[in-house]
């Protein structure tokens, strides 16, 4: 190990955990594990797991990072962390003595976000690792099944792994169930009582049709396959579970990774700063900080935004320019106490839009830019007029909102047995060629005609895969 | 609860190359993705008449992780340096605008793939689809070209140049330590027993003795020639041309795969037909009418002359658009059956981009008549005519020996 020892670590630990307590985080019990590049490689791929089903793609994706590292396109993090209890980081054995401190505190930030942040309760943390080991087993016991065998499990894989973002978006509301949907339904239609019936035509009551699966557009597109599919064997129903439960485990950190990056570089900063390090290892500190958080000019850099909205919303609630409590009010709490309460309580779409001030869009220049010819070009900058419509395009782009949503309309469209999908437009179309292959994979996975009704230039069209293929029909 | 910190185990790198399955497999897919769109691939122009070692870039479409995503009507957010302004470029599409990591991943752009794979690589993908025939190698036709030794292990007998010191006095050692003499075993021998200084001689035997063993490898030689036939009057164009170029490089490339030593002809006709170099041959457009048995007059002369079938395994193509004068198809008939019976394969393709075929006369019924096995006709119709039609060439020499 480079210059430094084990020993050393678990001083600077205990040391930063005390920092860590008196600034009132509150973490799970941490483990790091110390790893070389090649074994950091082998974590990436497989996004930290120690255990993880196999698939090609993942060996696809240790390509690509090893092709990168190799080239010295792209560095290798200085660390990783998993979300799970005791939460699990890896540090990397060639990093300075420095890095390492900077890497510790960093990781308990993202600690603290993952045991506190509202998306994150769904997650388990407790049972992760045996969660994602439990899937690995069965897979590779599918695998070994003569009768299953590799192919079919990956031209399941292949297909489930397309459609594993269409899964439920806000996890913290609880999926309804059919009973429920029928009572819902049956309300709805009911008239509502009318203080004025007597001088009021009578409303008609208009039967719902309860027959209809699903009652209400279900977005959980690769659950609802796996319930209303009859003819899926018990393997292919828990692949598709096992897919749709890591799609879950990870959607939290898609949805926050802004605020999460952020927040953990606020606090591996605010903690080093507090630590007193000697000269020479505040320089590197502030090198490497600055490396972390910079921005990337043309991209948005997570941590770079998110740890300037963190440190913007301490000081707007601990020291407000004359303006801001003008137009806000003065604070009604410290800046300490905000900035927990917003960790606790926000995704990255709702921190954008509450936190995000024109002031700071314009200190660091944000922009919104769109595609002419193959060419992408500034459309909005981040002035009086267009600061609005800068925010709100950068809002459609994090977490979840950077995925179409396709919501399930009908099982049995037609009476054959189609199902009829609806994506549910914002302005912004589907890559066709994309919808095309990923239309294919719901097709094999539904086992008939897949229908879905989307917008393209404008037009209302159905994209539709059968056994002839693919087409598109435009709407009137 | 105490942080714990696990230490960094070496032998764990070594263990935990666990993706090592996923690799293969994912490797296994590049190939299949790189056979499947092979057509596309070998026709670009690009990879044509390039070095072997040369680095080409194959897109794979085969192993793109499909997901619903957005368009290119998306549009997104970005970073400026300080003073963007509307209007400004930021970008190209396809790519993650600016500059550096990206981010997002969601774009379609950025799943798009390229893999590198060099020529030689491409062209093994390529042939081991094929269910590569083993190539008739008469045995005539194998020189003896090489003696190379090699050392390969070692021997209790040998001649004494050979004999390896080192691994000798080895022997020796272990045979003084088995028979209870070694340094340690005398030294305590001698505190109890006093002095048996005379018995400390252990010399070397028989046994001990190790010599190098050296194979001497011969090799044989087998020696191929293409022959390269084309047409170069002026009804060929260049497309026409590009596309003989195409077959070409792959029957060159196909036969030195096969055979150590290739050899190459070019050989352009019109009413006459000439050697020439390979740049003359692709470049050099010429004018005026077609006798196409001026051209096989010319190859079998050379085959006379240079390559005599004997010593030599000879593969003939010609490109044509079929265009020959009426009053030359019976000679051009009888110089392909004599050639067809030279070569170990003898191949004509005729050239007719869509549409052309029509109005122009064909030589493919002509050489319908001819019974030889060697002999095949394929028709090329557009780029991706190409690589079935070297299929089924290939193909007939498969069926010939079976």
């Amino acid at each position: 190990m480079a210059k430094h020892e084990i020993k050393d670590l678990v001083e600077w630990d205990k040391r930063i955990r005390e920092k860590a307590a008196e600034f009132g985080l509150d973490c799970f019990p941490q483990e790091f594990e110390i790893c070389d590049h090649s074994q950091m490689l082998g974590y990436m791929a497989y996004s930290g797991m120690p255990s993880h089903y196999p698939h090609w793609s993942y060996g696809k994706s240790y390509e690509k990072l090893k092709t990168l590292y190799d080239h010295g396109v792209s560095g290798l993090p200085y660390e990783m962390v998993i979300n799970s209890n005791p939460a699990i980081a890896y540090l990397m054995r060639d990093n300075t003595l420095l890095l390492q401190i900077l890497t510790i505190a960093h990781v308990y930030g993202h600690n603290d976000f993952f045991k506190n942040n509202f998306t994150y309760r769904t997650t388990r943390p407790e049972l992760t690792i045996e969660t994602f080991k439990a899937h690995a087993m069965r897979v590779r016991r599918y695998i070994e099944d003569p009768s299953i065998g590799l192919e079919k499990i990956e031209h399941v894989l292949d297909a489930a792994h397309a459609l594993e973002w269409q899964c439920r978006r806000n996890l913290a509301i609880r999926k309804i169930d059919r009973a429920e949907q029928i009572d819902r339904a049956v309300e709805a239609a009911h008239p509502r009582e009318d203080p004025f019936k007597k001088i009021h035509a009578r409303p008609e009551y208009k039967e719902p049709d309860l027959r209809k699966v699903p009652l209400e557009p279900d977005e959980d597109v690769l659950l609802f396959i796996r319930d209303h599919n009859p003819y899926l064997a018990e393997w292919e129903k828990d692949l598709l579970t096992i897919v749709d439960e890591e799609a879950k485990y990870f959607l939290p950190m898609m949805e926050t990774k802004i605020m999460n990056e952020g927040w953990a570089s606020y606090w591996h900063h605010r903690i080093l700063e507090s630590l007193e390090l000697d000269q020479g290892l505040h320089l590197e500190f502030i090198i490497r900080h600055n490396q972390v958080v910079r921005p990337i000019p043309g991209q948005i850099n997570p941590y770079h935004l998110g740890f300037k909205l963190w440190q913007d919303i301490y000081r707007r609630w601990t020291n407000p320019t004359r303006e801001e409590v003008k137009r806000d009010g003065p604070p009604n709490k410290s800046g300490a106490e905000k900035i927990f309460e917003v960790r606790e309580v926000e995704r990255d779409a709702s921190f954008i839009r509450r936190y995000l001030t024109e002031e700071l869009m314009r200190e660091m220049d944000l922009f919104e830019y769109e595609q002419r010819g193959d060419e992408y070009v500034v459309s909005k900058v981040s002035d009086e007029e267009g600061w609005r419509k800068v925010k709100e395009t950068l809002i459609k782009n994090v977490g979840a909102n950077s995925i179409p949503v396709i919501k399930v309309e009908d099982a049995d469209f037609g009476q054959n047995r189609t199902l009829y999908l609806k994506h549910h437009h914002d302005g912004r179309d589907l890559h066709l060629e994309y919808a095309e292959k990923t239309m294919s994979y719901l097709q094999r996975l539904w086992g008939r005609e897949v229908v879905l009704e989307t917008s393209l230039d404008g037009k209302r069209s159905l994209l539709c895969s059968n056994d002839r293929g693919f087409s598109v029909r435009t709407l009137k | 609860m105490d942080t714990i910190f696990r230490e960094y185990r070496p032998s764990d790198a070594e263990r935990s190359d666990r993706s090592a399955g996923d690799r293969l497999r994912h490797r296994q897919k590049v190939r299949e993705s790189i056979r499947d769109n092979i057509a596309d691939i070998i026709a670009e122009e690009s990879i044509i008449g390039k070095d072997r070692d040369r680095v080409i870039k194959v897109p794979l479409r085969g192993i793109k992780e499909y997901r619903f995503v957005f368009g290119d009507n998306a549009g997104g957010a970005g970073q400026g340096e300080g003073d963007t302004q509307e209007g400004q470029v930021v970008g190209k599409a396809g790519q993650q605008p600016g500059k550096g990591d990206d981010m997002a991943g969601d774009r379609p752009g950025v799943d798009y793939y390229e893999t590198e794979v060099t020529l030689e690589e491409l062209i093994e993908i390529m042939f081991e689809d094929l269910e590569l025939p083993n190539l008739e190698r008469r045995a005539l036709r194998e020189v003896l070209s090489e003696r190379s030794s090699k050392r390969k292990g070692y021997r209790h007998v040998g001649i004494r140049v050979r004999l390896d010191k080192r691994r000798t006095a080895k022997q020796r050692v272990m045979r003084m330590l088995a028979a209870g003499r070694g340094p340690r075993q005398m030294a305590e021998a001698a505190a109890l027993e006093g002095n048996v200084a005379d018995e400390r001689r252990f010399p070397f035997h028989k046994d001990d003795l190790r010599y190098k063993h050296i194979e001497i490898d011969t090799r044989e030689e087998s020696n191929a020639v293409v022959i390269c036939i084309m047409d170069t009057s002026g009804s060929m164009d260049t497309m026409k041309k590009y596309l003989a170029r195409s077959f070409f490089f792959l029957l060159y490339q196909f036969v030195s795969t096969r055979y150590r030593n290739v050899e190459i002809v070019f050989i352009a006709h019109h009413t006459e037909a000439r050697e020439v170099t390979e740049e003359e041959f692709f470049h050099k457009g010429e004018s005026g009418g077609t006798f196409i048995s001026s051209g096989y007059q010319k190859a079998l002369e050379i085959i006379a002359e240079r390559y005599h079938p004997s010593l030599w395994n000879v593969y003939a193509f010609h490109c044509s658009d079929g265009d020959n004068f009426e009053s030359d198809n019976p000679a051009a008939l009888k110089a392909a059956e004599e050639l067809a019976n030279l070569c170990n394969l003898f191949g004509y393709g005729e050239i007719k981009p869509l549409g052309s075929r029509y109005y122009e006369s064909s030589m493919l019924n002509v050489f319908r008549r001819i019974q030889n096995p060697n002999f095949h006709t394929v028709l090329i119709e557009r780029k991706e005519d190409i690589w079935p039609s070297f299929k089924a060439f290939l193909a007939k020499e498969r069926a010939q020996q079976d």
